[in-house]
């Protein structure tokens, strides 16, 4: 796969999920504590969404970054759009925003997201590397 | 090694009057938190703000930083909190 197939292939991605989380690992099995706990705010919602493990492969974290222009993982994007990283996507978990972009009710008390994360739509970009 | 000093250094010569608290999360000199209050955040989005950050160390994060986790907050903000 060519950087520019890469390239092509996030960005379909965040076009056509409306909820899309670049993360380290899978919201099964997440590599890495940040990574884990925005895709476990988004469980702790219920929300779908698709998540794309960028480890396979350095130059999707490349591509990704030049494409979005924020440097670090995880990336959350809801319609298109990048929310932030798992530092703004906890804060707004904590205060309800998070709940109020994705349209969905939140309890008083946010939910404790420490229980592993289960997976919604895991994307195989790594199947397409070749 | 990037050091808190020299991170809480370079955030304040990019936001003049920032109060800026750096922690090193590890203690191994790559994985370090900062706490930023600056007027400069006032109307910005909270991505403006992370990135008015993360555009100070440019290339080094995800190098010799390979990790900075960000709070940023107006100075109003956070007395509101208080």
């Amino acid at each position: 796969m060519t950087n520019d197939e890469i390239r092509g292939f996030i960005e379909n991605s965040i076009g056509e999920n409306n909820v899309m989380l670049f993360m380290k690992g899978t919201p099964n099995q997440p590599a890495c504590g940040f990574s884990a706990r925005t895709a476990g705010a988004l469980n702790a919602l219920g929300v779908q969404y698709a998540a794309l493990d960028i480890l396979p492969d350095p130059r999707i974290r490349q591509e990704l970054s030049e494409v979005s222009g924020w440097p670090t993982i995880p990336q959350l994007f809801v319609k298109g759009e990048l929310v932030g990283g798992s530092d703004i996507v906890m804060e707004m978990f904590e205060s309800g925003e998070l709940a109020e972009l994705l349209g969905v009710e939140q309890d008083e008390a946010p939910a404790e997201i420490e229980e592993p994360p289960t997976a919604r739509r895991p994307i195989g970009l790594e199947n397409n590397l070749e | 090694m990037p050091t808190t000093e020299d991170l809480k250094s370079r955030i304040q010569d990019a936001l003049p009057g920032a109060q800026v608290a750096v922690e090193d999360l590890t203690g191994g000199g790559d994985h370090f938190r900062a706490e930023v209050v600056s007027e400069r955040f006032a109307g910005l989005s909270r991505i403006e703000q992370h990135r008015l950050i993360y555009d100070v160390f440019g290339a080094e994060i995800g190098g010799p930083i390979h990790a900075l986790s960000i709070k940023t907050a107006t100075r109003e903000v956070r007395d509101d909190q208080r």
